[in-house]
């Protein structure tokens, strides 16, 4: 029974980083229909963050605290920088911005490997984050996924809070519904384009902060993580937050779940495979915008 | 839109061009000879390749493979070169993809006519170019651990075959009394093998495998195989992971309570350099299980160390497989002056009994397997980052690749 409990909080925990990978690609996805191949080099940036941050605050607790709104704004900025120099030229032309970004991708793996060498580099995580809280004696909650849980939530909960209740989540969601409409009514488009960019990214930088306490920190740690990104915003749904959340805690503990009585190798394709049957049945994803346009 | 005629000079062209290019490209004409690569030593200098991951998953590893060996050869080219002539390297990347390998392989062969090629690290790579060398009838030397089960007549190993390193791992887990162990592995040939060899001597020697979880190359999640290793209450883990893996594995090994008290973890592919990149907070007194150590007393070993640190950085440290890269390099030059010649055939026959005062200690090359005489030593992880030992086997182990001198090992290759 326990391990039942242990595997659900492993699901629970998976899905939480998918979220925090998927959060951002999904409002940048959402909001212009640009698939930003290099969302996974935005969280490379967010995980280098913290190492240079620790080479200058060394108590790791403070360092990681510290490096969550710089990751934010240090992804932000390079989000919005590609948004303004590449990206706002090539809209209504999805396959160029997805080869565009794929070199803008491949070009941020190389200066990585420059400045900061090929081999993965290492980050101290702060000692109360390296225990658990023991339930039982089998069941074992991990603080590391438990900080990335908690992360996870409070992103979506602000970012829902952005977007139902500011103007600047107002005009977002107007550019989402109806562009034309939107520009047509005085919102200007380009900004929020902007803007919007500048928190996906943003988010993408905080979910790389959460990745030092998981993984490897190097210049392909973003390719790994890209593919499940776009699975999670893509079966959620464009358009809606909680398309995202569902699916990603759904994916994770379907992984999980495979994983226990099978392999790793088993895992991924049955995720894969339910996807694609998923896709199959209900190709617009899980929750779409119902909307007046004709588009 | 062309014409009748301009469509036909239209496609016509792109045909005649892709014919022409494809003329260029051929690998092999009716006229060369197939098979039997000679090496160009008309010069004053000797080509030899150097065949390492220098991006891509593998390149933490792999990159400081390569390092090493420009380090022997810029030795060597110090001390007057091989049979008076300097070595001059290639170096091409595989990046850590192994059908590049062999591309790369064939063509440091029969385009650059080296007279031997230095490298690879993962067994899926040697096994890509092993049919290579074999047919161009050309010289590997692989300085990496590996599972053993392989004797090709053009691969001479100047890494620890499994009786080496994998069997004084377990018998140095069974003298401390650590009977029951989980396995964990990347999914690939090497990790498969060195489990099924495992599993037979455990069988042997009265210790049990509680079980055995393959993770996918460069998977970094492991929340349920450390669940599983945690659940089986097993009193140590033996880790054939490889690559970035390792990393999540341990971060993982660490969030869930286990320690290298309560239950250690030997792995046989971590080394200084990938402790680097993991860090010490969450690989403080596991174990490891090489030949080689940057802290492994010897005049060879401090003289390779300040040389390689004076060269690329003193935060860097050496570790197994640079050393064995090292070592080939010079086990190259004494078969080829005891051969008198480069000629592939006339090294291949005088490379029994060759030595080298190497940083590991003195090794010796066992002509019947192409293997060299390696000391096993078992060492730990401590705080500053460095490995120490903590146990050797006292004499350097004669080579045994498919394990024929084992009764319990019968039957597995």
């Amino acid at each position: 029974m326990t391990v039942i409990v242990s595997q659900l909080f492993t699901g629970v925990s998976i899905g939480a980083v998918l979220l925090l990978i998927a959060l951002g690609l999904s409002l940048t996805f959402g909001q212009m229909g640009v698939i930003n191949m290099a969302h996974g080099e935005f969280i490379m940036a967010g995980a280098y963050t913290v190492y240079v941050l620790q080479k200058v605050i060394t108590n790791a607790g403070w360092s990681l605290l510290v490096a969550l709104p710089l990751a934010f704004a240090v992804a932000g900025a390079m989000g919005m920088l590609l948004e303004f120099l590449l990206i706002r030229r090539l809209y209504a032309r999805p396959l160029d911005t997805l080869l565009v970004t794929w070199g803008v991708s491949l070009i941020l793996q190389q200066l990585a490997r420059d400045i900061f060498g090929a081999p993965n580099v290492q980050t101290r995580a702060p000692d109360r984050l390296t225990g658990n809280i023991q339930i039982t004696d089998d069941l074992v909650l991990s603080n590391n996924r438990l900080f990335i849980l908690t992360l996870a939530l409070l992103a979506v909960a602000a970012l829902t809070v952005v977007l139902r209740f500011s103007s600047l989540g107002r005009r977002i969601r107007a550019v989402v519904q109806n562009r034309d409409l939107a520009a047509v009514s005085g919102i200007p488009t380009g900004r929020v384009d902007r803007l919007t960019f500048f928190i996906g990214s943003g988010l993408a930088g905080v979910a790389g902060v959460a990745l030092t306490l998981l993984g490897p920190i190097g210049p392909t740690m973003g390719t790994n993580v890209i593919i499940d990104a776009f699975l999670v915003v893509v079966a959620g749904g464009i358009g809606h937050l909680k398309g995202s959340v569902i699916v990603a805690f759904s994916l994770g503990t379907l992984h999980s779940l495979i994983e226990y009585s099978t392999t790793v190798s088993v895992a991924k394709v049955g995720v894969f495979v339910a996807i694609v049957a998923f896709l199959q049945w209900r190709p617009q994803g899980m929750f779409t915008l119902r909307t007046r346009s004709l588009a | 839109m062309l014409d009748f005629r301009g469509r036909w000079k239209a496609a016509l062209l792109p045909l005649a061009a892709v014919v022409a290019l494809s003329a260029c490209g051929s690998k092999t004409g009716e006229n060369e000879t197939v098979g039997g690569a000679v090496a160009d030593t008309s010069g004053d200098t000797v080509k030899v390749g150097l065949l390492n991951s220098l991006s891509g998953t593998m390149a933490i590893s792999e990159v400081t493979v390569r390092d090493s060996i420009k380090l022997a050869v810029e030795e060597i080219n110090a001390s007057g070169g091989v049979l008076g002539k300097k070595i001059e390297p290639i170096s091409e990347d595989g990046a850590s993809d192994w059908p590049t390998f062999a591309e790369k392989a064939e063509k440091l062969i029969r385009e650059d006519k080296v007279a031997a090629v230095f490298g690879c690290w993962t067994s899926a790579s040697r096994k890509a170019v092993k049919p290579v060398f074999e047919e161009n009838k050309a010289l590997l030397f692989y300085p990496v651990q590996y599972e053993g089960l392989e004797q090709s007549p053009y691969i001479f190993y100047t890494g620890a075959t499994t009786n080496q390193q994998i069997v004084p791992g377990l018998e140095y887990l069974k003298s401390q009394g650590k009977t029951s162990v989980y396995l964990v592995g990347s999914d690939y040939v090497f990790p498969r093998t060195a489990n099924k060899i495992i599993k037979a001597y455990a069988q042997a020697n009265g210790m049990t495998v509680l079980g055995e979880d393959y993770a996918p190359l460069g998977s970094t999640e492991f929340g349920t195989i450390v669940n599983k290793v945690k659940a089986s209450k097993a009193s140590a883990v033996f880790n054939t992971l490889n690559g970035d893996s390792n990393v999540a594995f341990f971060k993982e090994y660490k969030s869930a309570g286990l320690t290298a008290a309560s239950m250690p973890v030997v792995s046989v592919s971590i080394a200084e350099e990938e402790v680097k990149s993991i860090g010490t907070q969450y690989l403080d007194g596991q174990l490891t299980a090489w030949n080689y150590y940057q802290t492994t007393p010897g005049a060879a070993n401090d003289k390779f160390v300040k040389a390689y640190k004076a060269k690329y950085g003193q935060d860097k440290p050496t570790s197994d497989p640079m050393e064995a890269a090292y070592v080939s390099v010079y086990l190259w030059k004494a078969m080829v002056e005891k051969a008198g010649g480069f000629e592939v055939e006339k090294v291949k026959a005088a490379a029994d009994g060759v030595t080298f005062e190497a940083p590991e200690g003195l090794v010796t090359i066992d002509g019947a397997t192409q293997h060299i005489y390696k000391t096993a030593r078992i060492g730990k992880v401590g705080s500053d980052g460095l490995i120490t030992e903590v146990w050797n086997s006292g004499q350097p182990v004669k080579p045994d690749p498919y394990l024929k001198g084992y009764p319990w090992a019968t039957g597995l290759s």
